[in-house]
This record gives C-alpha cells, sequence and structure tokens, in this order.
C-alpha cells in the first residue's frame, strides 16, 4: 500500500494543473473541465485523508462536492449556451460586458 | 343615566364610521344624511337625560366622574378615558348635540346634490364626536384630543369645496393660526403638570383633582404664566386677537358649517377650558387683566369691521368674533357665569343668523342663476326686499337679529347685559373696568347697527334682481326653515333661564335659574375672591339699572341709525363714504390686519424659508451630500480599473488570494 504522501503528491499536481488550465484556456468548455480537475484533486485528497485517518467523514464529503460539481455542470453548461446563442462563441474573452 | 354617558360620543363616532366606509356607496343622500343626524339626535336625547338627572340632585351632588379605562401611563403621568358631569358640561353636551342635531337637518337641505355629500357629513360627524370628547373629557389630555380633533375638522369643512384655491388657502390660514394656539395650550398642560408635580408631589392633570388640590396654586406667578399659555390657546381657538383673522376666512366653508363650528361650538371651546379651570384663572391677576383686555378690544375692533362688510356672511363672521370678545371679557372680570351663559344664548342666536343668512344665500343663487347672473349671491348688495318672497326666514332672522342687539326680553339681552354689569362692578380691576364697560357698551350699539343693517339691506327696501330673478325667489323647504324656528324660538325665549336678580326682584322673586345651576362649577372661585377680600363693595340697584338703561339706549341708538341710513336716507351712505374715503377704506379692508401680519410675519418668514431653502438646504445640506458622493465617485474611478471585465483576471486574482491566505497559515 503507497504511503498518504504519494496521494497528496499526486492531488497538488492534478489541481496545480487545473488552476494553470483555469488561468490560461480561453475555451469555456476547457476551462470548466479544469474546475472539474481541481474538484477531483480535492476529492482525491479527501478520500486519502479518510483511509488514513480511518474517519468516514471525509468520503461523506466527496459525495457534497461530487453533487455540488453535477450542480454546477448543469448550470455552467446552460450559461455556456445561452452564451453561445448570443454571442456565438464561448470564448472565455468575449464574456467582457462587465469592463468599463 | 350617568353611566351612559360614554354613549353621548359614541354615537356620532359611529356615524362616522359608517358614512366613512360606506358613504360612498350609499348614494342615497337621505339615507346618509338620516344616520349622521339620528347619531346626534341620540346623543342629544342622552344628554337630555344626564340633564334631568343632574337637576334631579341636591346643588353639590351635580358631579359625576365615570373612567371607562386608562388611556396610558408613562412614569407619574396618567390620563384616563374618563368622562365628567356637571353642570357646566351637561350644558355644553345640550348645546352641542341640541345645536348639532337641528344643523345636522338643516345640512340635508342645504347640502342636496352637492358633490361629496357622503365626505360632508362624515366631517359633521367626526366634528361632533370631537367637540363632545372636548367638553365631556375628565382631564387635560383628553381635552386635548377633542381639541385638536375640532381643528381638525375645520380645517376639512372650511376647505371642504377643495377646488377652490380660496377654500384651500382659508383652511390652511385656520389649521396654522389654531397650532400656534395649540402650542400654547400643551405649554400650558405641560407647565402646570410639571409645576404641581415637581413641588406639591401631586402629578395629575385630572380636572376634578387640580381642582381640589387648587389651593397648592400661588397666586400669580407661575399660576399666571400657566394661565397665560392657556389663553393663548384660547385665542386661538376661539379667535381673539390677535389670532382671529382666520374666523372671517372660514367663511368659505359651507354655511351650516359656519354655523356649527365657526359660531354656536368649536370657537367657544376656548371659554369652556377657562370656565373648566377657573379655579387657575382666579388667582392670577394679571392672566384676568389680560383676558379682559383682549376680551374687550376684539369686541370693539371685530364690530368695526362689521359696519363695512358687504358679504352678509363676512358681517356674521366678524359678529361671531366680536361676541367671542364678550364672553372673553366676562371671564377675565372672573364673571364665569355669565360668559358660559352668553355662550349658550350665543349659540342659539347666531346659529340662527348663519342658517337664515344660508337660507338667504340658497334662494339667492338659485334666483340668480335664473338671471343667468354672474353676480355674487353672498352679496348683500345684490339682495333686498326679501322679506315678501321668504317670510319665515326673514322672521326667524328678525329674531335672532333682535336677540344679537340686545333688546329687553330677548336671550342675548339677558347675557349681554350681565356681562357689561359685571365688567362695570367687579372687584379686579379698578379703574380699567370703566373702560371695560365703554368698550362693551360701544360694541354692543356697533353690533345693534351692523346686524339690523344686514336686515335692512337683505330683507328690506327694493329688490336689486330683475322682475324674472326676483320672481324665481321662493322660501326654502321645510327641513331648512324647521331648524330656523326652533333656534329662533330659543333666541327668544332662552334668556329667561337667566334673569339678573334686578328684574327678577321686580317681577316677584324670579330667581337666575343659569347662575344657580352653575354656581357649583364656580364654587372654588367664588370662595377664593370671598378669602381673597375681593368680594367687591355694594353696587347700588339705582347703578344697575341706569347701566341697563344707557345700553338698551346704545342698542337702541345703533338700531335707528341703520334704520336712517339704509331705510330713510339710502344714499346716505355713499356720501358718508365720499366724505370719509380713508376711514371707509381702512374698515372695508379690515384695517389692514392682513395686510400688517402679512408685511411683519408671514413674509418675513417666507423670506426666511426661502434663504434656509436656497441657502442652507440647497447650498449646505445638498452641498454635504453631493460632495459625499463626488469623494466615492473619484476613488472609485481610480478603483474600478481594476475590474476589466476579463474573468481570467479575476480568477488569477482568486487564486492569487487563496495562495495568500495558505502561505499566511503555513508560515505563519
Amino acid at each position: 500500500m503507497l504511503a498518504l504522501n504519494n496521494y497528496l503528491i499526486l492531488s497538488a499536481v492534478i489541481f496545480s494543473i487545473g488552476t494553470i488550465g483555469v488561468l490560461v484556456r480561453r475555451n469555456a468548455i476547457v476551462v470548466f473541465m479544469c474546475v472539474e480537475l481541481m474538484l477531483n484533486a480535492v476529492n482525491l485528497t479527501f478520500i486519502a485523508f479518510s483511509k488514513y485517518l480511518g474517519n468516514i467523514d471525509g468520503q461523506i464529503f466527496v459525495f457534497f462536492v461530487m453533487t455540488v460539481a453535477a450542480a454546477e455542470a448543469a448550470v455552467g453548461l446552460a450559461l455556456m449556451i445561452a452564451f453561445y446563442n448570443n454571442r456565438e462563441s464561448i470564448d472565455v474573452e468575449d464574456i467582457n460586458l462587465m469592463k468599463l | 343615566m350617568f353611566e351612559y354617558v360614554w354613549l353621548i360620543p359614541l354615537f356620532p363616532l359611529v356615524g362616522v364610521v359608517i358614512n366613512g366606509l360606506f358613504g360612498k356607496s350609499i348614494k342615497n343622500e337621505k339615507v346618509i344624511g338620516g344616520i349622521a343626524s339620528l347619531a346626534v339626535f341620540c346623543s342629544f336625547m342622552v344628554s337630555c337625560g344626564i340633564l334631568f338627572q343632574l337637576l334631579s340632585l341636591p346643588g353639590e351632588e351635580r358631579v359625576f366622574e365615570k373612567t371607562i379605562f386608562t388611556w396610558m401611563q408613562v412614569g407619574q403621568f396618567k390620563a384616563d378615558i374618563g368622562f365628567l358631569i356637571d353642570p357646566l358640561s351637561a350644558m355644553m353636551l345640550m348645546v352641542v348635540t341640541g345645536v348639532g342635531f337641528l344643523i345636522h337637518l338643516y345640512s340635508i337641505g342645504y347640502m342636496h346634490g352637492e358633490e361629496g355629500f357622503y365626505r360632508y357629513f362624515t366631517y359633521l360627524n367626526l366634528f361632533t364626536f370631537s367637540m363632545l370628547l372636548l367638553v365631556s373629557g375628565n382631564n387635560l389630555m383628553l381635552m386635548f384630543v377633542g381639541w385638536e380633533g375640532v381643528g381638525l375638522c375645520s380645517y376639512l369643512l372650511i376647505g371642504y369645496y377643495f377646488h377652490k384655491k380660496s377654500a384651500c388657502d382659508a383652511g390652511k390660514k385656520a389649521f396654522v393660526m389654531n397650532r400656534i394656539g395649540d402650542f400654547g395650550f400643551l405649554l400650558g398642560v405641560f407647565t402646570l403638570f410639571w409645576y404641581l408635580g415637581g413641588t406639591h408631589n401631586v402629578w395629575t392633570i385630572n380636572f376634578r383633582e387640580l381642582a381640589a388640590n387648587a389651593n397648592l396654586l400661588p397666586v400669580g406667578g407661575v399660576v399666571t404664566a400657566i394661565t397665560l399659555f392657556f389663553f393663548l390657546g384660547a385665542t386661538g381657538k376661539s379667535a381673539q386677537i390677535p389670532l382671529y383673522t382666520w374666523l372671517p376666512d372660514a367663511m368659505e366653508g359651507p354655511t351650516p358649517v359656519s354655523a356649527l363650528i365657526h359660531a354656536a361650538t368649536m370657537v367657544t371651546a376656548g371659554v369652556y377650558m377657562i370656565a373648566r379651570m377657573n379655579f387657575m384663572f382666579i388667582k392670577s391677576p394679571t392672566t384676568l387683566l389680560v383676558i379682559a383686555c383682549v376680551g374687550a378690544a376684539t369686541a370693539l375692533f371685530a364690530a368695526t369691521i362689521g359696519t363695512a362688510q358687504n358679504d352678509i356672511k363676512r358681517v356674521l363672521a366678524y359678529s361671531t368674533v366680536s361676541q367671542l370678545g364678550y364672553m372673553f371679557l366676562a371671564m377675565g372680570v372672573g364673571a364665569f357665569g355669565a360668559g358660559v351663559f352668553h355662550l349658550m344664548t350665543h349659540a342659539f342666536f347666531k346659529a340662527c343668523l348663519f342658517l337664515g343668512s344660508g337660507s338667504v344665500i340658497h334662494a339667492m343663487h338659485h334666483a340668480l342663476h335664473h338671471d343667468h347672473s354672474e353676480a355674487d349671491p353672498q352679496d348683500m348688495r345684490n339682495m333686498g326686499g326679501l322679506r315678501k318672497k321668504m317670510p319665515v326666514t326673514f322672521w326667524t332672522f328678525l329674531i335672532a337679529t333682535i336677540a344679537i342687539a340686545g333688546i329687553p326680553g330677548f336671550a342675548g339681552f339677558f347675557s349681554k347685559d350681565e356681562i357689561l354689569w359685571q365688567a362695570f362692578s367687579n372687584p379686579h380691576h379698578g379703574s380699567a373696568n370703566i373702560l371695560l364697560w365703554s368698550a362693551g357698551a360701544i360694541a354692543a350699539g356697533l353690533t345693534a347697527f351692523y346686524m339690523f343693517r344686514l336686515v335692512f339691506m337683505t330683507f328690506f327696501g327694493e329688490t336689486r334682481l330683475t322682475a324674472k330673478g326676483f320672481g324665481a325667489l321662493h322660501e326654502s323647504p321645510f327641513v331648512i326653515i324647521f331648524p330656523l324656528m326652533v333656534l329662533a324660538a330659543l333666541s327668544a325665549v332662552g334668556g329667561w333661564i337667566g334673569v339678573p336678580p334686578v328684574i327678577g326682584h321686580l317681577l316677584g322673586g324670579f330667581p337666575n335659574y343659569f347662575e344657580g345651576f352653575m354656581e357649583p362649577v364656580f364654587a372654588y372661585s367664588t370662595e377664593y375672591m370671598k378669602s381673597a377680600g375681593l368680594a367687591g363693595e355694594h353696587q347700588s340697584i339705582a347703578m344697575e339699572w341706569g347701566l341697563m338703561g344707557v345700553s338698551v339706549l346704545i342698542a337702541c341708538g345703533g338700531i335707528a341709525l341703520a334704520w336712517a341710513l339704509y331705510i330713510v336716507a339710502p344714499a346716505a351712505p355713499a356720501s358718508f363714504v365720499a366724505r370719509f374715503p380713508v376711514l371707509h377704506r381702512a374698515v372695508y379692508n379690515k384695517w389692514y390686519v392682513d395686510e400688517i401680519y402679512d408685511f411683519m410675519i408671514v413674509n418675513p418668514f417666507k423670506a426666511f424659508s426661502n434663504f434656509l431653502w436656497k441657502g442652507f438646504d440647497v447650498v449646505i445640506v445638498d452641498g454635504i451630500v453631493n460632495g459625499v458622493a463626488k469623494v466615492v465617485m473619484g476613488f472609485s474611478g481610480v478603483l474600478r480599473h481594476v475590474q476589466t471585465g476579463f474573468v481570467h483576471n479575476y480568477a488569477f486574482t482568486m487564486v492569487l488570494g487563496v495562495v495568500v491566505i495558505v502561505s499566511v497559515y503555513l508560515f505563519r
């Protein structure tokens, strides 16, 4: 069985990939997938600690995160479609109506 | 019967609720007017019951207090919803409900076809409710509620024809001038409560408790301040100098309103208030002198203005101011009973006069309409010869005029003569007495003159209408002339309950019922005057007869002058005007008092308000508010560049923030 730190390192790597993706990618769908990546990296950490500490709480938390992620995907995709209908683009650079 | 005193104000209140909420959908004028009149009639019946029960008791037991519940209690301050029955309030209840009922009845005929018929009767009932509360409340706070209530109704009814600017202005004027008086009333209540409580640990505003503790009040000093505050309240409500100018303008309201509110009841509230607290006023010689002087001055001053007015209602309005002056003169010379007696007789004949003028205006309106004339139906110069067409109105009006002029045998004679005699013989004002009496006597002559001038111009002589218009004149319907007949009867014989002793003696010991009935109310003042050595030296009976003869002669002189000027030589007034144009213009324009007030108070106040508006509000207040907004805008103008509108920037900032927070935790 692998030690706890292996899981945490993997989780940190995935989280960082997700973060960088959110910051640099312009396609909203990809940004969205990167957010999912970050959430799942966190899920991995929860599970790892839950196993390590012998405590079920972390696993319950994962369920919540998954639920929220599912809801977020539903709302987010609906927003994408609405935005696409207006602008014919899902480039985040084009979401700039709030600018001065 | 005493137990049911709370029903008296309740009936009109029920009328207010019914007509106020459902009047608009009832629509039927007879039902609306019937409900309102019935409510006041029920109150009248209860008042009668209370009066008869009061009369069946011996003099010293004629007082009853009924507390319904405690209205408010804050610290030592306690005010009840409670009623006080004694001869004074019983008399006021009778006048308010009796005259009030007749005027309600009259209004059904007079207001026929007016827009907002239900609104009129709602206000009229609300007024009756407030007035009944004022005269039957057992403490100062409840009296003040009634005091404010009648002021409000007065404002609403003066401005009844609110589409006319003059009516709206008159309403506002009445309201503002009354506020000045109300401010005095409140200060009086506060000072009295604070003084009795703070100095003697007697915390009360209940009339009976105040009267029982009257011995604690010093002579003069703080009592002078308190009573002068209360008197300021009375000058506002009862239209005395300097706050009288609202009453003539109040004639913009419907005529029955002028009769009920601005002649018979509301304006006498100040007199009632002083009579109710006579135990306090008697203790301040200064206040008494002020009241007597203001009363005498008002009586004389308003009477002079009355001689030159051409609007029938304005003459009556100045007459009311003048007669109220008489009542205050009586209060000021310590003759509380005489003042209250004049209040009652005045309610009869002045209500009759106003209702009679309403009947005339009603007919004139119709006739002028028939003539296709735009002339003013209230202007006496358009009238003349009406007695042939309106006999009932004429006779009732004439009786009331004789009563107000003070011809022996009629109601006004007894009360006015009593006041004049007391003004002459009272022990309070020493050498000023002769001045007070002279002012009153001259005013009596002027009263007789302008009232008969009114009668002669209106009912006698040749008509100034066209033949067609004159033919269209007709007597008013029964519902209008019935109240006139009742009130005329009361004006004729109402005075006999207060026959002065000299005449009573002549008639074989005919007693002064009114004085005897009122005696318990003013017992403290009488006792106080005896103990203070103010019993007054004995005046000879010959003197009393002499003065009575003089005042009757003056009244007859006034009538004869009016006869000479307006019947015998109708051209004489015009030549008089031509000879003294300045004098006539000054009197005709009411001695320019309104203009002086405008110049001295209203316009400076407006200028000051304008300064506050343009100088203070716009520059300073708005400046501060706008300045704060500008500073915020300046800062945000810099800060808003942070908001780029690029999602990446926001996300980057968030990540950066998380990194910073986490690092703070990690490397602390």
